[in-house]
């Protein structure tokens, strides 16, 4: 199967579940922003995407893109690392073309990981698998946007989601070119047409995560329109 | 204007038995009133003199036309393939006018497990000429010389697959790159034919049995960190890796 034993087949592996992932994170961040503006109809998105079926098929098929994406991570820097050989250069100058992103993706991933880790116990497993598994106190699909605010009251949650989507910003401005430069969609004209997209993509796509995260933790009874002042949340439970 | 000489400056080069050998380290050599209209490899021809005088074992490195073509020479140069030439340059047109009174010069060999070092600075680059006999040639029956307009080729075709032939095959892309990955070497061995009609015939068969050849010798992937085309001394460039993941993909969604 070309997709696991040639090397550009891996890459094509990498770039489609990752650009998948953009994807998803793009529709996450137009999601979040939305409780800006109006916690009753964030609310209503938590509800669309609660524990229904088609819900937990695109999680399920989420899951499979970011573990593939992983899997073939960690495979493509051992083999890149034996590739290499034992030997190390003793005086390297790094060309002023070579961004730090391309060179460091793996430990901007992993730093990724670490942070969805975080993000997954925070919202996921408290509202989608609390109400999956039939817990005794799930926070419901229509407590989504008080819970933001609880999570986001705590500095500590929001220094560490501000270092998670810094390393996101520099994955993404790397990976989406990067992913469409495998595929081949790329040349002497697309190349910086797809550099500039990057950019730009992936700035507008931290940003609007950034936002929701610090608004939220600085100014949390300005947001959610006016409908913005529901029971808090201590007091609905 | 009076000639630029280095009175002084330390050349810190790599020694080493072998691809196996556990004893690899570096020697270093005072070098002294070497002129700046030098080549670099004359220097090393000079420190070889003076070394074979003192009764040592000279140093190894590979080198042939010195004209910059014949892609022979593989030098890492405080760092960079080939050093900090002008653009497009190979280290046997460097010149020591680029250096500094009292430098250390670092030179050590092609870093990467596709080209293990056979003495000093010199590898083996075999790899790259079996990754050309795997497919890097056309087996259509050309015939005898036909007239110039048989076969009408755009101008910009024909200048890319010219720029994409001119790849000399030094090693440089993989020695910079992190992942000792070989595609711009092979993207522009693909491309050069991939772009003429007499090539286009057997461009999936080339794309695949090269691209097998290159993983089966070892050399990385691909993570589109643009070393290579930023060291090339030819100055091929990311987008000949474009074209092969493009051509690699069709024939392989054609099988």
């Amino acid at each position: 199967m070309w997709l696991c034993n040639s090397s550009i087949g891996r890459k094509v592996v990498m770039s489609v579940t990752g650009l998948a992932l953009v994807l998803f994170l793009t529709f996450h961040a137009c999601m979040n922003v939305v409780a800006l503006f109006s916690a009753e109809a964030y609310n209503q998105i938590c509800e669309l995407l609660g524990s229904n079926w088609y819900a937990l098929a695109a999680t399920a098929g989420l899951g499979a893109l970011v573990v593939i994406h992983i899997l073939y991570a960690f495979i493509l820097t051992i083999q890149n690392r034996n590739a290499r050989g034992s030997n190390r250069y003793d005086k390297t100058d790094k060309p002023e073309k070579v961004e730090w992103a391309s060179q460091n993706m793996l430990a901007l991933g992993v730093i990724i990981v670490l942070g969805l880790a975080l993000h997954l116990f925070n919202f996921w497993y408290n509202m989608m698998f609390a109400e999956i598994v039939g817990a005794s106190n799930p926070i419901g699909p229509t407590e989504g946007f008080e819970w933001i605010k609880e999570t986001f009251a705590n500095p500590v949650f929001v220094v560490l989601y501000v270092i998670w989507l810094c390393a996101l910003w520099f994955h993404l401005t790397h990976g989406i070119w990067s992913g469409m430069q495998t595929l081949g969609w790329s040349g002497h004209i697309w190349f910086n047409r797809w550099k500039c997209i990057s950019q730009i993509w992936a700035t507008i796509v931290v940003a609007m995560f950034l936002i929701v995260a610090l608004a939220f933790a600085l100014c949390p009874d300005c947001l959610g329109g006016a409908d913005g002042k529901v029971v808090p949340f201590e007091m609905a439970m | 204007m009076a000639e630029k000489v280095l009175k002084q400056f330390t050349v810190k080069y790599w020694k080493q038995n072998g691809p196996k050998d556990t004893n690899a380290h570096f020697e270093e050599k005072v070098m002294k009133d070497i002129p700046g209209d030098t080549s670099f490899l004359e220097m090393l021809d000079i420190l070889n003199e003076q070394l074979i005088e003192e009764g040592k074992e000279p140093f190894v490195f590979d080198h042939d036309c010195r004209e910059g073509i014949c892609g022979m020479c593989s030098l890492y140069i405080n760092g960079t393939p080939h050093g900090k030439t002008e653009r497009g340059a190979t280290t046997c047109q460097l010149y020591m006018r680029k250096f500094n009174e009292g430098d250390v010069i670092t030179i050590e060999p092609w870093r990467s497990a596709g080209f293990p070092v056979i003495k000093d600075c010199m590898v083996d680059r075999t790899a790259f000429d079996k990754i050309i006999q795997a497919g890097g040639y056309t087996t259509v029956r050309t015939g005898a010389p036909q007239d110039a307009n048989a076969i009408l080729i755009p101008k910009a075709d024909a200048d890319e697959a010219m720029d994409c032939a001119s790849c000399i095959g030094c090693g440089a892309c993989v020695a910079a790159c992190k992942n000792g990955s070989a595609m711009l070497f092979v993207s522009s061995k693909v491309s050069q034919l991939a772009l003429l009609p007499q090539g286009r015939v057997e461009a999936a068969r080339r794309a695949k049995a090269m691209v097998a050849k290159m993983d089966e010798l070892g050399f990385g992937n691909c993570t589109n960190t643009r070393a290579c085309e930023a060291v090339c001394p030819k100055c091929e460039t990311i987008a000949n890796i474009a074209r092969l993941n493009r051509e690699f993909i069709k024939a392989k969604l054609a099988d």
